[in-house]
């Protein structure tokens, strides 16, 4: 595709205001073209590099990593990975990560979508800023309450607690996410639905929940990763079975920093599966991450 | 969370289908139940999950810790604590040696950072406003900082930014800068703090504000370049005071965050902020407080006053775009 495909011939670009669409022939850039091209691009690197640069890390040898004049040519070697899951502790804290993820992004899921739909459709958006509340509050002051009374039932340290902490975060993300898919959906689909006979829940059910699958999908992944990056609430809520990955990761960081073979091929570890779901989801997930936020 | 999916389906049953009858039903022997009332029990059905869950989480935990701060609570919060009235707040405003260089980093932290990615953002948003060929593949960079575990961001870059085994000094060195200290010295450590929150932020304030400028009209800016304005002008006049809206609204949501960075500051300096507390924010000392020192009195005061202060910060905000937009 060219790159100006997109352009109408409406409204044409600033180049093309100054001279006659030429025909045949790909339109040549402007000055301004080329430099805006070389500025998209170096700013591109200066995002991707470290990223690259902890993935290239991971697969050098140690000597390798602590010398800089090594760059992205070498000869890659698994040998880190190998090393590090030996030792089981980043293959139990990454199941431990993906339990607590799996299980308080479902929960959510069940408990914030119904309540977004309550939200978008029956426009009660004051109750909708209970989210803004809760993105307000410091954690650090929710912990302390938490684990006093978490600990009162035995169940610091539990998987259950973990999964309640991090559906802190992840319901009123998925509520703000799904309020506002909620709205762009046309009520007129459920208002037939309800004329043919279906209930309002039925509407709900039948027709409204299937046709907000795609963003009950990008919700969730984001669920799910926010809750695979969430450090402060495990490292005080989590014990030694139940730590998740960033924990572990962090008490790597003293324990053994020289070895950054290890430490970048763990912190890949971390970040690969979420580099991966932006490369394969990421106009869902710029459409999540953005929503609500145009409607002022 | 089982309320909304067993009880919900049994109750919009006793409503009419259609809207605009007369509302009796069959089985509502008592009041005849109106539709408007069958879909207010449902909507509150399929809330109250939701707003029960948020609401026990925050509430307790906001009573208990507002408590704890008029208390002398330390090493345990259950043990026999006496009241004592406002001390903790008193001690904690008087504190110049942790108290307010805290409060004053984190506002430095989230003020400089905050400007810096908004600058860049909008210009970065502007930049990639028409489409091009790799749109879709810069977006996907732009996920990555903004999406990668801080833990793990907060590793790397202390291997980057390593004085002596790190690329950076290395490619300083070409450009014949000496090597630098980063996050090894008390006096530079903040700053370089600040530069890789906003790697890390910078593309969220692109994307959100991308979204914003697809939402625009395209006739006044056009209607503009007709008339003559140069393309600062346009921006200036037109495009800026349309997307002001979506332009405070990511600033409040990233303000708010920056003034609770925690995860990158922990991982990257550990306990205190340092040895010198040289990047200690407010959450940083609070954390401490709380799980270094066992000073929970204290801590909740600093606390109470974290959040007064976050909140503030959105209400002026708030107030500033209301003005604006008006």
């Amino acid at each position: 595709m060219s790159t100006v495909a997109t352009r109408t011939p409406g409204s044409p670009g600033p180049a093309a205001t100054t001279r006659p669409p030429v025909v045949l022939r790909p339109p040549r850039r402007s000055p301004w073209g080329w430099l805006r091209a070389l500025a998209i691009t170096v700013v591109s690197l200066i995002f991707a590099m470290p990223v690259v640069w902890m993935i290239a890390a991971a697969l050098k040898t140690n000597v390798q990593v602590t010398d800089p004049s090594v760059g992205l040519i070498f000869s890659p070697t698994l040998e880190n990975f190998r090393s590090i899951l030996a030792d089981g502790e980043i293959l139990r804290s990454m199941g431990n990560s993906l339990i607590v993820g799996v299980a308080s992004t479902a929960l959510s899921v069940v408990i914030a979508v119904p309540a977004a739909w309550a939200v978008g459709r029956f426009s009660m958006q004051r109750t909708g800023s209970v989210v803004l509340v809760a993105r307000i509050v410091p954690a650090v002051s929710l912990l302390v309450p938490w684990y006093y009374l978490f600990a009162q039932v035995g169940l610091v340290g539990t998987y259950t607690v973990l999964i309640l902490s991090h559906m802190f975060v992840s319901v009123p993300l998925i509520l703000w996410i799904m309020i506002g898919f909620f709205e762009g959906l046309p009520v007129e689909l459920e208002e037939a639905a309800r004329t043919d006979g279906l209930t309002a829940f039925g509407a709900f059910w039948r027709i409204a929940l299937p046709l907000a699958a795609p963003g009950t999908a990008t919700a969730s992944v984001l669920a799910f990763i926010f809750s695979w990056n969430n450090f402060m609430f495990a490292l005080i809520l989590a014990d030694e079975n139940t730590k998740t990955m960033p924990v572990t990761l962090f008490s790597f960081i003293s324990y053994a920093s020289t070895d950054w073979g290890g430490l970048m091929a763990a912190a890949a570890l971390m970040t690969v599966p979420v580099v991966l779901a932006a490369v394969f989801g990421q106009k869902y997930l710029v459409a999540g991450l953005t929503a609500g936020a145009t409607k002022g | 969370m089982s309320r909304s999916t067993t009880d919900a389906p049994s109750l919009p049953a006793t409503s009419p289908t259609t809207a605009g009858t007369t509302g009796r039903t069959s089985r509502g022997p008592k009041a005849p139940r109106t539709f408007e009332q069958a879909n207010r029990r449902l909507k509150w059905l399929m809330l109250s999950p939701a707003l029960a869950f948020v609401g026990l989480m925050i509430v307790f935990p906001l009573i208990f810790t507002v408590n704890l701060s008029f208390t002398d609570a330390f090493g345990a919060v259950n043990a026999d604590n006496r009241y004592i009235g406002l001390q903790n707040y008193a001690d904690a405003l008087t504190d110049v040696r942790r108290f307010w260089p805290a409060a004053w980093r984190t506002v430095i932290f989230t003020v400089v950072a905050v400007t810096l990615e908004v600058v860049f953002g909008l210009a970065l948003a502007m930049l990639m406003r028409k489409a091009f060929r790799g749109m879709r593949m810069v977006r996907t960079v732009l996920m990555i900082p903004l999406l990668a575990t801080p833990v793990a961001i907060g590793i790397l870059w202390l291997l980057i930014l390593d004085p002596t085994n790190g690329i950076a000094n290395h490619l300083l060195g070409f450009v014949g800068i000496p090597p630098q200290e980063f996050l090894g010295s008390v006096s530079q450590s903040l700053p370089t703090l600040m530069l890789i929150d906003v790697w890390q932020w910078t593309p969220m304030m692109t994307l959100l504000l991308l979204a914003g400028l697809t939402t625009l009209p395209e006739e006044p800016e056009e209607a503009a370049r007709v008339d003559g304005a140069t393309a600062w002008q346009r921006f200036r006049h037109i495009i800026l005071p349309m997307l002001w809206t979506t332009l405070l609204t990511a600033l409040v949501l990233r303000a708010v965050d920056a003034l609770k960075t925690f995860d990158i500051l922990y991982a990257t300096k550990g306990a205190g902020g340092g040895s010198s507390f040289e990047v200690e924010t407010l959450n940083v000392y609070a954390y401490g407080l709380t799980f270094d020192y066992q000073e929970y009195g204290l801590a909740s005061a600093v606390l109470v006053l974290f959040t007064l202060f976050i909140i503030g910060v959105v209400v002026l905000l708030r107030l500033r775009s209301g003005r604006k937009s008006a």
